[in-house]
């Protein structure tokens, strides 16, 4: 699927939207496969490079947008949603994606998280989970277990539930929410695809193994298994189905059909119009 | 015998119409031709409380509050000791009370004011539909000789749609208070207004931020609201619609300043307003438009603090946070404008500046200048324009640097769309071709050019408004201004020489500019609205005052006056 060659016409590659640098990630980070996933969507989409924007905030994942080759902003910890969301509106004719981890999405930016999803601006937010502050060396996410004791910060644990980001996506009211697994890029880039493809806000909810601080998640592959059930646009039918599986179903489970925020302007009037308004 | 300046206030707990009296009486005074500045005083309630209009009228233009009130009228006295000290008065002030209301309250029958009597509660109640805020109106237009046509235009505006019946209460009503104060002889009465002139404006200075902003050519907001810097937000939401622009309200103010630098990063020059809390929300994002090269304007509306402070009373005291609130070096843009009406050049400046040097400009406003409503002279139109530096010849073999080290420090700016130019802006240090970097040269490199776009800019004389001359000095900025050149004028008229010199480009500090404006003077006074002197600090830390240096420094939420100020100067001689 990533390839798109006609006897004539030879589409772009993954590799094309692929910048030079190297990334900073860990050997067997889960986050590799993600940016291929990626770059296989864009492709796919034969995204043009220059109208393509992609946000992220602070984290490893966050990294995403200096190892791709369209426009992009670095912003700063949790905040990627809110600088995304200035630009689609700004400038509506924009792909906007945004790329960021557990921690950057739903613990210092969990408000503009919420928001984000009731807003329903045409944008695709790409979640790279994986339980853990990668970055700053191995603390509990809002997505860590309760019970999980290896951070010197919660030695006895976090102590506290996690959340479940795909239930709080629907419970928030996002438009198209899916889950995929970092191991598979092609359907990763399938999910991204779709999400793109779909009008308002998508959340593409990825479960992506840190291998250094987690490195149990590297059973993530025996665990995860396909969600099982053809995508619905009734946002409770996919909020029941979530509630039953068990954090690990892959696949899309809400392709809804709400309308996306984009408030209309037109200029009607000149500013020596409005100025008149003043004059005694 | 008539008076060049009249101060007035209209007393009276929610529900009274102080305030719609009050503005009935500025709109009138203006259709006539004077000039005129109404404040509003009230506490932090959202309905109902104590609440009064403060009302200056002059045949000139109006620079800050009266010394004193000439004028008392009180539709009532609920809650009046909360504000009796922002209701300076004299033996020569008037009250005008109503017997049915009680007696004037001791903290003010103190001033040893003269006291008249009206009976504003049972006139109304002649009048069907009559109420006490017009008998009140009409009492106050006989006295400072209002003309009746200026208020009929002001009704017929008001209540046009109201229907006859409102119309003919709101007439009886400012005839039976008029009637009863004809016969006063209070000597109050107002000079004659200069018809000749330019054309006048009624606005405030939230309006004409708003107002700056569009005409600096911003086509995004985004807005989350806050006293007392909402008005603008609410001003921007319709006419930036109506210009082709966009106003989204965020769900915070780091939603709202991210939105701006998302916007602006794509091409669109965008604003936000917020007051001081919002503006410590918005700092690092701020840093990150400074590390990014990410236009934005952020116009903050000061009011006392710190933290909630007294939200509806104004101060100066954000001026610290503005010029050294962000981390890291983070050299950026803060100006300050010097009156209501200057707070359109001000703020469309800003967008310039912004534009033209890539960065961040944070317009120090105050709720003393946003919230108040003055009749001023139309401001002349300011070329200043959002102009900012783009990128040519994308595409070639050379690839785009982003960050490239220009003699300026400005760089050519790609944006989403032009082909070639795709890059990462980025709050991470970086080096020139935008990707992050660590090193110790990118770093110096980096920081060298953001600070050198800022001090190698050619501002003008927009810089400060530089006023007089004499060996002695005002220094000056934002609504401190209006009060000292006042002062500074009474000094003149009364034959000594004084300069004023309000600053408008607080940061990046102009010390030659300034050297050369207080060449020759012997002292200096510094006013400013602030506890801790944070601007007297301030220009003590960058820039080299001569002679002796005083400072006038009182923080709110009382206004300063020109008598103040000018008392101090007396003292100074």
């Amino acid at each position: 699927m990533d390839t798109h060659l006609t006897d004539d016409v030879v589409g772009p590659l993954p590799g094309d939207y692929k910048s030079d640098v190297k990334p900073i990630w860990c050997p067997g980070c889960g986050d590799y496969s993600v940016l291929a996933g990626i770059t296989r969507a864009m492709a796919t989409m034969g995204l043009e490079r220059h109208d393509t924007v992609v946000v992220s905030g602070i984290g490893c994942s966050s990294r995403i947008p200096a190892y791709t080759s369209v426009y992009g902003y670095h912003t700063v910890h949790g905040r990627s949603l809110a600088v995304a969301s200035g630009v689609k509106l700004a400038r509506p004719e924009l792909n906007v994606l945004i790329f960021g981890g557990d921690g950057d999405g739903f613990s210092i930016g969990g408000n503009h998280f919420l928001h984000a999803c009731r807003r329903n601006v045409d944008m695709t937010y790409i979640v790279m989970d994986n339980q853990v502050y990668g970055m700053t060396k191995g603390q509990a996410s809002p997505t860590t277990e309760a019970d999980w004791c290896e951070s010197k910060l919660t030695p006895e644990g976090p102590g506290v539930n996690p959340i479940q980001p795909v239930a709080l996506a629907l419970a928030c009211g996002a438009n198209f929410v899916a889950r995929g697994f970092s191991n598979n890029p092609n359907e990763v880039a399938r999910l991204i695809v779709e999400g793109v493809r779909h009008p308002g806000f998508s959340v593409i909810h990825i479960l992506s193994p840190c291998v250094t601080f987690r490195p149990e998640q590297r059973n993530w592959k025996s665990t995860v298994h396909p969600y099982g059930r053809e995508p619905t646009d009734d946002p409770n039918e996919a909020m029941r189905a979530v509630l039953e599986d068990d954090g690990f179903g892959l696949g899309i489970f809400l392709a809804g059909n709400r309308r996306p925020f984009q408030p209309e302007s037109a200029a009607t009037r000149s500013i020596a119009q409005i100025e008149e308004g003043f004059a005694v | 015998m008539t008076v060049d300046s009249v101060t007035i206030a209209l007393v009276g707990s929610g529900g009274a119409g102080a305030m719609t009296a009050g503005q009935m009486l500025l709109d009138a005074a203006a259709n006539v031709g004077w000039y005129g500045l109404m404040s509003r005083s009230t506490g932090p309630q959202i309905r109902g409380g104590e609440a009064a209009a403060l009302v200056r009228l002059s045949p000139t233009p109006v620079h800050g509050p009266g010394d004193r009130f000439d004028i008392i009228i009180a539709f009532d006295w609920q809650n009046v000791e909360r504000f009796a000290a922002e209701l300076p008065l004299s033996e020569k002030s008037v009250i005008i009370t109503d017997p049915s209301q009680g007696e004037v309250p001791a903290v003010l029958a103190a001033s040893g004011a003269k006291q008249v009597e009206l009976p504003i509660k049972e006139l109304a109640g002649r009048i069907p539909g009559g109420r006490v805020n017009m008998v009140g109106l009409g009492a106050v237009a006989a006295i400072v000789g209002l003309p009746r046509a200026g208020i009929d235009a002001v009704i017929q505006k008001a209540l046009g749609k109201k229907g006859d019946a409102a119309i003919q209460a709101s007439n009886a009503g400012i005839d039976a208070g008029s009637k009863e104060a004809a016969g006063w002889n209070l000597g109050l009465e107002l000079a004659a207004p200069n018809k000749e002139g330019a054309t006048r404006w009624n606005i405030s200075g939230n309006e004409a931020a708003g107002l700056g902003a569009l005409k600096g050519g911003v086509k995004f907001c985004a807005a989350y609201p806050i006293t007392p810097a909402t008005e603008i937000l609410e001003w921007l939401a319709p006419n930036l619609a109506k210009t082709g622009g966009k106003l989204v309200q965020a769900e915070d103010e780091l939603a709202s300043i991210a939105m701006c630098l998302g916007a602006s990063f794509s091409g669109v020059p965008s604003i936000t307003a917020t007051a001081g809390p919002g503006l410590s929300l918005m700092t690092e994002c701020i840093g990150l438009g400074v590390a990014s090269e990410t236009p934005v304007v952020i116009v903050d509306v000061q009011r006392g603090g710190p933290s909630t402070g007294i939200p509806t009373k104004s101060e100066q005291s954000d001026l610290n946070i503005a010029v050294y609130g962000l981390h890291g070096d983070a050299p950026h843009l803060v100006v300050g404008p010097t009156s209501i009406g200057d707070c359109l050049f001000t703020t469309q400046w800003a967008v310039h500046l912004a534009e033209a040097l890539q960065t961040p400009a944070i317009v120090l406003s105050d709720q003393a200048m946003g919230q108040s409503r003055a009749i001023v002279d139309k401001p002349a139109d300011a070329p200043h324009k959002a102009n900012r530096l783009l990128a040519t010849d994308l595409g070639g073999e050379a690839k785009y640097k982003r960050y490239a080290d220009t003699e300026s420090g400005v760089s050519p700016a790609a944006i989403p769309g032009m082909p070639g130019g795709e890059h990462t802006a980025d709050g991470l240090e970086h080096a020139e071709n935008a990707l992050p970097s660590s090193q110790a040269s990118d770093h110096q490199k980096q920081l060298d050019k953001r600070l050198r776009k800022l001090t190698s800019h050619d501002y003008g004389d927009a810089w400060a408004d530089v006023e007089g001359e004499g060996e002695i000095a005002v220094v000056t900025w934002g609504s401190a201004t209006g009060p000292s050149r006042e002062a500074v004028r009474r000094l003149e008229a009364a034959g000594t020489k004084a300069r004023l010199v309000a600053i408008r480009l607080i940061s990046p500090v102009q010390p030659a500019k300034l050297a050369a404006a207080l060449d020759g003077v012997s002292k200096v006074l510094v006013v400013e609205q602030t506890h801790g002197a944070q601007f007297h600090k301030f220009l003590r830390g960058h820039y080299d005052l001569p002679g002796a240096v005083s400072v006038f420094s009182r923080p709110g939420p009382l206004p300063i006056r020109a008598r103040e100020v000018h008392e101090t100067l007396l003292s100074l001689i």
